[in-house]
């Protein structure tokens, strides 16, 4: 692989990772605009983005659909940020045998919770947005922005956030007495339910119960569809980009989930890291001899810039060579500091021409 | 304001922010001005992994307390003790079911994974009993002020809203009279306060602004000053022309370091303005007290950078105005 324009030919999809406050969604939304730039279809899911960044991309608002983004660019830029409530409801849907069983589960208060606040849904929901816009066969490449999250396996754990659920205990008793089998294990397993009535309450429990047995007969649906979810997320066209900064303490976050995603038997095939301080062509030693110099001089607060930006240059750069040391096989795109955050079309543009210009 | 007054004004000081603008680093340094004003501090971290046992030049001890700084005399001042304890989200509730009789209860739900659906059926209940734990350890009084490096923000706000949520859940029972508790320790600003942390850039300064009016307005949890990390001095006369050779006579400044010099000047010209906007809009958009930190150039931040931005923040709590009644 030599660029990221390459990588980026090369995907059907491209899953951004990072910790929050590095770009990540504005990195997600370049990638995308580059790829339509090449003359590709390309949607981005993104999650919770900037309010001037989404108004630029005309998705303002929550919506479980691409909106098209006209531009000049040959191929097709979409853009949506993700409901994972309503993308939640439309799943349950989807697999319900009937309308009343959909209106069981999506009535409960259990179900409410697993949909709206639920860590990890948010996750879960992102990939299931992504399978279902990858089977419809109307894109070329699909980017999701990740959620920010500490755990850099939450991603490819969320998939199975709802089976691991149904593969508890609870999830078999309930589902064994609704049909009257109840054994000793069972009733056992009844005790543990009426003991945790007595901390959470009895209604909490009810809730949980219902739930449960109004899922009766859906097991399956999602089953497959999780393992099918995590073949697309294992797929040699998907790639993970991890977007990081050169700060010290988000670096240390980046390389915790290069060690992850590599202890998964995954490879981040990308590094993007925004917010390079410019280069200015003398290193920090000659630059601290030229601050020396220029003190108290009337070019003293140039010199001190200069000085201060050398040395920081070089830091970020010993910061960024350890990084990709992590990942020797990933391409790492540098991106410089900006000095506003970028909140139109004009910018995006910008950042899409710095991570595909030539290998660097 | 006298300083050991400010540390004392809380027991509590929840020290919260969106990720990447130094929360850590800024629970460590009030822990530090707050040891030099006498008080023996406990430092609490909640996010999973720690970070903070390497700012004081320690090993990480996991989840057992350890003291990263002894109670000492120095210079004829009295410093108080800093311990740092990290509390996870499943010991917390593993934690909390054993000692409220539950602790049979906690064995065969670890191996059923029934914690998931009791997390679930209550959502909330992981940080409620974070906070549960912070309580106890406000009411044993061992230390004199507890910190806490709060998850990022926007987990900050449901990581505060967890006791109401599940006071409202649980209805009755033992764990509705945890979240009362616990929602009688947040709401009273001589227990605990909120300081928000933010750097001068526009994104996070919106998230401060949004995070702040969450946490005042729709949670009634108290704020304290707001603190901007990562701010650059100000530098005078940096559109000064260096094209001409004037008096730096020993130093041959070459061509292009005179370019590079103008450059370097260029880009922190607009760094200064940008950074200049975003706090007088943070000023204009917040009542609040600003505490200024200093961005730390060095390659990375250890002790000596947390000893010396302490001693910015003890100087920045002295000019803030005397609190009416405290």
């Amino acid at each position: 692989m030599t660029g990221f324009a390459e990588l980026l030919a090369e995907s059907q999809v491209v899953i951004c990772c990072g910790t929050g406050g590095v770009g990540k969604t504005t990195t997600s939304a370049a990638t995308a605009l580059a790829a339509a730039t090449a003359g590709r279809r390309a949607c981005v899911v993104t999650i919770d983005p900037a309010k001037r960044l989404a108004d630029a991309l005309g998705i303002g608002d929550l919506s479980n659909t691409p909106t098209v983004i006209d531009g000049p660019w040959d191929g097709t830029l979409a853009a949506l940020m993700l409901d994972t409530e309503s993308t939640f409801d439309e799943v349950v849907r989807r697999y319900a045998h009937d309308d009343a069983q959909a209106d069981r589960i999506l009535g409960n208060r259990f179900y409410k919770n697993i949909s709206g606040t639920l860590s990890g849904t948010q996750d879960y929901m992102a990939v299931e947005k992504l399978s279902e816009l990858s089977s419809s066969g109307e894109w070329d490449l699909i980017v999701v922005d990740t959620p920010p999250t500490r755990d850099a396996l939450a991603f490819l754990e969320a998939p199975k956030l709802l089976t691991r659920l149904l593969d508890n205990p609870i999830y078999k008793v309930v589902t064994a007495s609704n049909r009257g089998l109840i054994g000793v294990a069972n009733r056992a397993a009844q005790g543990v339910l009426r003991q945790l009535a007595r901390v959470v309450g009895a209604a909490v429990v009810d809730e949980a119960v219902a739930f449960f047995q109004a899922f009766q007969g859906m097991e399956d649906g999602f089953r497959d569809r999780a393992k099918s979810t995590l073949e697309l997320l294992g797929d040699d066209r998907t790639s993970f980009v991890l977007v990081a900064s050169p700060r010290s303490d988000t670096l240390d976050e980046a390389r915790y989930f290069l060690d992850r995603i590599r202890a998964a038997d995954l490879d981040a095939s990308g590094v993007v890291v925004n917010r390079m301080l410019p280069g200015t062509g003398v290193d920090a030693d000659r630059a601290a001899v030229i601050r020396a110099g220029l003190a108290d001089t009337p070019g003293a607060s140039a010199a001190t810039a200069l000085g201060d930006l050398a040395a920081a240059a070089a830091d970020d750069e010993d910061r960024v060579t350890d990084l990709t040391e992590r990942a020797p096989d990933a391409v790492l795109v540098r991106v410089p500091m900006l000095n506003d955050d970028v909140h139109d079309l004009d910018g995006l543009r910008r950042i899409a021409d710095l991570l595909t210009a030539d290998a660097q | 304001m006298q300083p050991s007054d400010f540390f004392s004004s809380s027991n509590v000081l929840i020290v919260a922010g969106k990720g990447g603008v130094g929360k850590t680093v800024t629970a460590a340094v009030v822990a530090t001005a707050a040891s030099r004003a006498g008080q023996s501090v406990l430092l609490v971290e909640v996010a999973g992994r720690s970070g903070a046992a390497s700012l004081f030049g320690a090993e990480p001890k996991g989840y057992e307390e350890s003291t990263v700084f002894e109670e000492a005399e120095i210079d004829g001042v009295r410093h108080g003790s800093i311990t740092l304890k990290s509390i996870t989200p499943d010991a917390a509730l593993v934690e909390w079911l054993e000692t409220h009789g539950f602790k049979r209860l906690v064995g065969r739900m670890a191996t059923t994974g029934l914690l998931e659906v009791v997390a679930t059926a209550t959502p909330g209940i992981k940080d409620l009993l974070i906070l549960g734990r912070i309580k106890a350890f406000e009411g044993a009084g061992t230390y004199d002020l507890i910190v806490i490096d709060a998850p990022a923000a926007g987990h900050a706000v449901g990581f505060l809203r967890s006791p109401a949520g599940v006071r409202d859940a649980a209805k009755t029972g033992v764990l509705h009279r945890q979240a009362a508790e616990v929602l009688e320790m947040i709401s009273d600003p001589a227990r605990c306060k909120v300081v928000l942390v933010t750097i001068p850039e526009e994104t996070p300064v919106n998230e401060m602004i949004e995070t702040s009016f969450a946490i005042e307005e729709d949670l009634g949890v108290h704020l304290g000053p707001a603190v901007v990390n990562s701010v650059l001095p100000e530098l005078d006369d940096l559109d000064h022309d260096l094209a001409t050779p004037a008096a730096e006579p020993d130093l041959d400044l070459t061509d292009s370091e005179r370019t590079a010099l103008a450059t370097a000047a260029d880009f922190r010209a607009g760094r200064l303005r940008l950074q200049r906007e975003q706090l007088d809009r943070l000023g204009a958009a917040l009542p609040l007290d600003q505490i200024r930190l200093p961005h730390q150039f060095g390659s990375s931040i250890g002790p000596d950078e947390i000893a010396e931005l302490a001693t910015v923040l003890t100087a920045a709590i002295e000019a803030l105005p005397q609190e009416g009644d405290g």
